[in-house]
């Protein structure tokens, strides 16, 4: 009695949705960063930022 | 005492958002590379493992939907801690965790949903049954994509952090529906067999894998809940950034 095929395709679509996810969530991390760079260049800074440095 | 309490304030501290930044910039290094390791020694153990007597080579599937169904519940409970702390405290980081953490729990649910899916054709005969556990974890799914959705309807997410939070809490009802369903129920699932009165039910060398794999994956969830977290306080902070470049853009505009 071997079901090996339901045991591939259990693993198989566990690491492809996993691989997906991880995929996902490291495009959105390099997405955030670069924009967040490229306001930062522009000198865009924010409230918060902006009140530190005028308090120093 | 006052060592408690220093403690306590630690923690508290990370709810600051760039205080929670720069603690998943030192963390998550440690954290990937442990979750990476526990899956390994995992995923090795439950290949070495025997089959079982009854369910054959399909109990390895067994080591993948356990952690996976205890993880669809565990990722709700912590959006719905998460929705308490944003409407008794409204704490800004409380509804990104709870955003952060929707897509993750809906991945584990639906992996929950098909790893139980591929084990029941071959053991009960049929892919899918409307019993009571079955049903209650397909309506925790859509309970995912409703609050998905209601995070991502609006712009402003001021706007949507109430809503989603109510949400979410009546959503949790279901918990203990899905947990107990088993009990309550004449349901063709069956019952507990690790957590339960009178210790577990499963051999050791069955019973060891998974609680690894159960490890492992519940490290995995904690990596992608705080990489996701991280990722949603950058998100907003550009969005506030643009929000401060086009205004300062008007004024310039208004006054030339």
């Amino acid at each position: 009695m071997t079901h090996t095929a339901f045991v591939l395709a259990s693993y198989g679509v566990s690491i492809a949705v996993l691989v997906a996810l991880v995929g996902w969530i490291l495009i959105d991390q390099r997405t955030q960063r670069l924009a967040l760079q490229e306001l930062e260049t522009r000198g865009i800074r924010r409230r918060s930022e902006a009140r530190t440095d005028n308090a120093s | 005492m006052s060592d408690a309490a220093s403690k306590a304030g630690r923690w508290v501290d990370l709810a600051n958002p760039t205080r929670f930044i720069n603690f998943a910039g030192i963390v998550l290094p440690w954290l990937v590379g442990i979750t990476l390791l526990v899956l390994a020694a995992g995923l090795w153990m439950s290949f070495q493992a025997p089959d079982d007597y009854q369910q054959g080579s399909t109990v390895k599937i067994m080591f993948i939907h356990v952690p996976f169904a205890w993880l669809s519940m565990m990722c709700y409970t912590v959006m719905s801690i998460s929705a308490i702390g944003t409407l008794v405290w409204r704490h800004p980081l409380a509804d990104v965790s709870a955003k952060a953490a929707a897509p993750i729990g809906a991945a584990f649910t639906a992996l929950a949903l098909i790893t139980g899916s591929l084990w029941g054709k071959p053991m009960w005969g049929t892919w899918w049954v409307w019993d009571a556990r079955l049903t209650s974890v397909f309506v925790l799914f859509l309970m995912y994509l409703g609050i998905i959705a209601l995070t991502r309807a609006m712009d402003d997410p001021a706007k949507s952090s109430k809503a989603t939070a109510i949400l979410t809490l009546v959503g949790f009802i279901n918990i203990p529906i899905i947990k107990f369903s088993v009990d309550w129920w004449n349901t063709l699932h069956q019952p507990a067999s690790v957590i339960r009165m009178g210790g577990p039910t499963i051999h050791p060398s069955l019973l060891w894998p998974l609680l690894v794999m159960a490890v492992g994956f519940t490290l995995l969830f904690f990596t992608l809940h705080i990489m996701a977290m991280r990722n949603e306080i950058w998100r907003r902070r550009v969005v506030a950034m643009r929000r401060i470049a086009a205004r300062s853009a008007e004024r310039r505009g208004v006054s030339s």
